[in-house]
């Protein structure tokens, strides 16, 4: 039999990119976002070959006596409270901002989206026991949870992503709990289930990918808030340490000389501000075009 | 012939589902006894809310059934575990009423018909010719254009959807399908469409139906038997034609009744119903629709109407009769 000519099928990413980018403000957010990845990347490659050269000669060199000095010819962002060039800091920190906040959201996500999932899609027992633990932690602030968790188990940039990845899980699970709980009652699933579906078929192919709206939203949200939660247990002297560059650190420590020179608290607050809102539009821009629903 | 009479195809015996609400226990399912052969077609007729979709599911288990048994192919459906279950829906299948709830909406038209055979195993994943393949002839067999393989449900119809619903229970070439009002969300050209789409069927792969419905002129034509339920329990069965010529229970002839005649000169000598529903949690002895029928006497409300067979294969639970 020939198979008749038909319309190619595009896989769910190829689809997913058609749409977004007729987006323009979205496709605005992917291109900063890009940018700062690829910053941060280069960042780490010169790190690599000059074997720290750059960073030890520019990024943490202090010069007191051009403290607090504005932007100028040679120092576009000007100088910190030490003398240090705040541009080459603020790229230099990129890294930390941005890789430090994905890496916890996607920890989080993948952890609250299975326990969400499993707890939205068993219930009864299974549900409760899961959510209940669930509340406990949503019932500590997550700052504080997280200073506790980096408290006990020690400074270190490891133990600061735990911490924020673990202080994130509730409200992923219930997100996703709450999808998968409108979800599970559709007819679909009662069809699949009619021909024999395994749960773990169901979950994967059936009700995450109809929960992948919301977790989107919340993920990129959670990366803007994971970023400034960095950015606050460093400010507490638990996150990144000095004088390794980081935009929230840089942000709290220019706090005191925020009388002396403007810029120095500006420019680290535009960067969180810039990439907070990227990721934002691009999110939106995400949801709507996973979305098949939603023509075009 | 005579074998087939002998031996059912689908024997279901004093089944009951209760389900346990915080007002007590829902009597979905009360006491349901009938059987089917072999290509042909029960009728379940009943208002809203009597129990025939909960019948349709827990005859499938996909709700565990609280009582009663299910015998398919002289096979106890009730005891089988999950391995063979899996196996068993290959020959039962289900149908369902909302074509717009029951496909899932991330699945294009190909990818939903191909699930049903890749979940039972009959094609693997690198299969993938072989498998677009078969599924071009399921579509091109439900009468659904070619060029919609990588269509969402989205983009058609209410028709077109079932045609899928209606393919991929194909795609299993199973023996026993439960069809829960699957004409009841589309519009009535596209009613007679599908209806003619599953005789054909029928006729065909000599499929054997469950078919669920409230609206009697639907079963008329295609049963060979109809189940009459009221609030979970089967108030008459009977032969399709001897239960339009001659309904025995009160209920049966108010739903006849209310059957609309295309002719506005035709006087109408409707039943009109009293009264309330009775509510099926935690149910009162008696015959259920006592508070409802016209020739309720003391003796409707003191026990169970046992179900009493009237004629050859006609049944009624009523005390009248």
């Amino acid at each position: 039999m020939k198979l008749p000519v038909v319309k190619k099928q595009r896989t769910l990413a190829t689809e997913t990119w058609r749409r977004f980018k007729k987006n323009k403000l979205a496709l605005t957010g992917m291109i900063v976002l890009s940018s700062l990845v690829l910053i941060a990347l280069s960042t780490i490659v010169i790190d690599l070959a000059t074997d720290n050269a750059v960073y030890n000669n520019y990024v943490i060199k202090q010069n007191l006596r051009m403290r607090l000095q504005g932007p100028s010819k040679d120092h576009i962002f000007g100088l910190d409270e030490f003398g240090r060039d705040i541009f080459m800091r603020m790229i230099w920190a990129v890294r930390y901002s941005l890789f430090m906040g994905t890496i916890a959201i996607a920890l989080s996500t993948i952890a609250g989206g299975l326990l969400g999932a499993i707890a939205g899609y068993y219930g009864k027992v299974t549900d409760n026991a899961i959510m209940r633990f669930m509340d406990v932690l949503l019932a500590i602030p997550s700052m504080l949870l997280a200073t506790a968790i980096v408290a006990a188990l020690g400074t270190s940039l490891t133990n600061v992503l735990i911490a924020i990845a673990i202080s994130y899980v509730p409200t992923f699970a219930r997100t996703v709990r709450a999808s998968v709980l409108t979800i599970k009652d559709q007819e679909f699933i009662e069809a699949a289930r009619a021909m024999g579906a395994s749960d773990s078929r169901i979950i994967f192919k059936y009700i995450l990918p109809n929960s992948m709206a919301p977790l989107i939203v919340q993920a990129t949200l959670g990366v803007a808030g994971a970023i400034l939660s960095i950015a606050g247990l460093s400010f507490l002297g638990l996150g990144i340490q000095p004088p390794t560059p980081e935009w929230g650190s840089m942000l709290s420590s220019a706090r005191a000389y925020i009388r002396e020179g403007w810029h120095i608290t500006v420019i680290p607050g535009l960067g969180i501000m810039i990439t907070i809102l990227a990721l934002n539009v691009m999110g939106d821009g995400l949801r709507d075009a996973l979305d098949p629903r939603l023509k075009n | 012939m005579n074998d087939t009479i002998k031996r059912p195809l689908l024997r279901v015996e004093h089944l009951k589902k209760y389900f346990h609400t915080n007002k007590g226990t829902l009597h979905a399912v009360d006491d349901v006894s009938f059987s089917i052969h072999k290509g042909e077609t029960l009728g379940v007729v009943g208002e809203s809310g009597c129990g025939k979709s909960t019948l349709g599911r827990t005859i499938l288990r996909l709700h565990e059934p609280t009582d009663g048994k299910i015998f398919f192919e002289d096979q106890e459906v009730t005891g089988l575990d999950a391995h063979a279950m899996k196996a068993l829906r290959r020959d039962m299948q289900i149908i369902f009423q909302d074509p717009f709830a029951s496909l899932n909406p991330r699945m294009t038209v190909s990818e939903t018909i191909g699930e049903s055979l890749l979940i039972q195993k009959l094609f693997t994943r690198k299969q993938g010719v072989e498998l677009r393949k078969r599924v071009t002839e399921l579509m091109d067999f439900v009468g659904l254009s070619a060029k919609l393989v990588n269509s969402y449900p989205h983009e058609l119809d209410g028709g077109r959807r079932q045609r899928i619903g209606i393919a991929r229970v194909l795609a299993l070439d199973p023996k026993f399908v439960v069809c829960d009002e699957p004409v009841s969300a589309l519009d009535v050209s596209i009613q007679a469409q599908i209806l003619n789409l599953m005789q054909d069927l029928q006729d065909e792969l000599g499929l054997t139906y469950l078919f669920i419905t409230h609206d009697l002129s639907v079963v008329k034509h295609l049963s060979n038997n109809i189940v009459v339920m009221y609030l979970g329990q089967m108030v008459e069965m009977a032969p399709s034609l001897v239960l339009f010529e001659k309904p025995l229970h009160p209920y049966t002839q108010a739903l006849l009744s209310a059957i609309p005649v295309p002719d506005p000169d035709y006087a109408v000598d409707r039943v009109l119903l009293q009264g309330e529903l009775t509510s099926p949690i935690n149910p009162q002895p008696g015959c259920r629709f006592a508070k409802r029928c016209p020739y309720a006497s003391e003796a409707c409300t003191k026990h169970d109407i046992p179900l009493k067979e009237v004629a050859p294969g006609h049944f009624v639970a009523c005390t009248l009769v």
